[in-house]
């Protein structure tokens, strides 16, 4: 049985049709990344996994309960980062951290988890007055305080700096080496390339392709662009095998300095697929 | 997995109580508002109608004093209770406490906690606007037991309605608005602004005598005014017995609107 499992799953607001059907499968242990434009669906998707929203159809079960009824053991089992969130703004830290842990049954010690996602210089300061990052990071510490099975992240990292970002991108590694289930969503396709065992995108509430960061897409068999210069010329060639044409190229003394090898990144292969579903 | 034990509504319930307190103290514009516009109602009153009623010895500001105690536990227990929902609700409190394993009750329960701290404090105010400006006496033990449990029914039956009004409240920014239809119109026509009450049409008497405002001022000036002002009132009674019947009636009908109505997160998610 795995952590998340989804059949057919709809979502109708007011006759807007925002998740048209989708299935998706979750093992224990993985990090999974929701990718897709604005308005694609995901927040709406991980809140109806979240219980936080009802579904129109179709089926889902999470930790083996139907997220729409599960109770408070089940939510206990369970961490969530929203999307936007400003409450306890007249609290410090500290405080809210603290009083979050105290909903659970085994929660991480507070000083920890503030130490973890980098706040431990503003663990008194009041939430009102930290920066945007810093906000999202008292999120991100509310999320893992109480040891969830499962973590839901919608979009942990916005605003984050990129040494914020590294550092989180750590905490995420770590927490997946202890066995925690992550549905991670991202507009950063080098946080889902850094982070994900597996990913899909979606596009207009359906998903569009699904695959492991090396794959989506085809992109792992859309080969090599190969580029270097020769006599004072410029040379490229598409191809499948880069190998057997560098081998040449040795063979024939062309200047390597100037040799590069790119491959679709995972930005141009989501790109392509959100083109091609618009 | 061992299966450690969840912290209990009643832990948790406290817990959220002593956050509620501790957000409300660090806002000081709710602070000052809440506190100082009752107090500052009483003192203008007091100032603008500064006789006394005939043969009782009794003077306004002291009759004034006492219903204001049932007007400062309405606004500060229906306004915390109906606005502080709609802005939890807003600000993404409930959605975050909706996502951690705790009750409903116990977000509720420390609703509940701030009410009556705020509550006890605002009558305290009062009391010692009443005792050190107007020379109100402060009555025996027995007034007291009756202070007690109408005190008790008072806070429970206006938070409970401002739970149950939140749910029509869409925006916490029209919360006051809101809110405020209801709570002037009752005081107008409940005795606390207008009394004795026997001035009004009967027939709107009939209407305030449906709705917890009237009984609640009606109980407090039993609590702190000579028995002789009875005269004064609707029945010519102080009618303890019905006081306590219609309070309690509310308690319950807002209990279940409170139930019928509460949701964590908006209704169309
Ligand atoms: N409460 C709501 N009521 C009505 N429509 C909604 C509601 N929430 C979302 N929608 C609509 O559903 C669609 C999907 O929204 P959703 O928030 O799931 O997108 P998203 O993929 O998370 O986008 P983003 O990347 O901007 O966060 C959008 O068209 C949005 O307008
Ligand atoms: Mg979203």
């Amino acid at each position: 049985m795995d952590v998340i499992e989804v059949s057919g799953l709809r979502k109708t607001y007011r006759g807007h049709d925002a998740v048209r059907g989708i299935d998706l499968n979750v093992p224990r242990g993985e990090v999974f990344a929701l990718l897709g434009p604005n308005g694609a669906g995901k927040t709406t998707t991980v809140e109806i996994l979240e219980g936080h929203r009802r579904r129109s159809g179709g089926e889902a079960r999470v930790l083996g309960e139907d997220p729409g009824t599960a109770g408070r053991v089940w939510r206990a089992r369970i961490g969530v980062v929203l999307q936007d969130a400003d409450d306890a703004a007249d609290l410090t830290v500290t405080e809210m951290v603290r009083h979050v842990a105290g909903f659970y049954p085994d929660p991480r010690p507070v000083a920890e988890v503030i130490d973890l996602v980098g706040l431990t210089e503003k663990s008194k300061a009041r939430i009102r007055t930290l920066s945007g990052g810093q906000r999202r990071r008292v999120d991100v510490a509310l999320g893992i305080v109480g040891r969830p099975e499962l973590l839901f992240l919608d979009e942990p990292t916005t605003g984050f700096d990129p040494a914020a970002r590294r550092q989180f991108w750590d905490l995420i590694r770590a927490l997946a080496a202890e066995g925690t289930t992550i549905l991670l969503t991202t507009h950063y396709l080098e946080e889902a390339e850094a982070l994900a065992d597996r990913l899909a995108v979606l596009s207009g509430g359906l998903i569009v392709a699904e695959g492991t960061p090396a794959t989506l897409g085809g992109r792992g068999a859309a080969g090599a662009r190969v580029s270097w210069r020769h006599g004072g010329v410029q040379h490229t060639e598409q191809v499948t095998d880069p190998t057997e044409l560098i081998r040449k190229l040795v063979a024939e003394d062309a200047d390597l300095t100037t040799l590069t090898v790119t491959r679709p990144t995972l930005e141009d292969t989501y790109l392509t697929l959100i083109g091609d579903h618009r | 997995m061992t299966a450690a034990v969840l912290p209990g509504t009643a832990h948790n319930g406290l817990a959220r109580g002593r956050v509620e307190l501790l957000q409300f103290i660090r806002d000081r514009t709710a602070v000052i508002f809440t506190f100082a516009f009752p107090a500052m109602l009483l003192l203008l009153f007091g100032t603008i109608f500064g006789d006394s009623y005939e043969d009782t010895g009794v003077s306004v500001s002291q009759v004034y004093t006492a219903s204001m105690i049932a007007y400062g536990i309405l606004s500060t227990a229906f306004i915390t209770m109906g606005s502080g929902l709609a802005m939890d609700r807003e600000d993404g409190t409930l959605k975050r406490l909706h996502g951690t394993p705790i009750t409903s009750t116990a977000y509720l329960m420390g609703k509940l906690i701030l009410v009556f701290v705020l509550s006890i404090a605002e009558v305290t105010m009062l009391l010692l606007v009443g005792v050190l400006v107007y020379d109100m006496p402060l009555p025996d033990a027995s007034h007291w037991v009756v202070f007690g449990w109408l005190f008790l029914l008072s806070v429970i039956a206006c938070t409970l309605c401002g739970i149950a009004v939140s749910a029509l409240v869409k925006r916490a920014r029209t919360a006051g608005a809101i809110l405020n239809v209801p709570l002037v119109a009752l005081q107008f026509i409940s005795g606390v602004f207008i009394h004795p009450i026997t001035q009004l049409p009967s027939w709107l008497i009939t209407v305030a005598s449906l709705f917890p405002v009237k009984w609640m001022s009606q109980g407090f000036r039993y609590v702190f005014l000579p028995d002789s002002m009875k005269v004064y009132e609707a029945a010519g009674q102080w009618e303890l017995g019905r006081i306590a019947l219609v309070l309690g009636a509310w308690c319950v009908i807002g209990l279940v609107l409170c139930l019928v109505t509460f949701r964590w997160t908006e209704k169309d998610r």
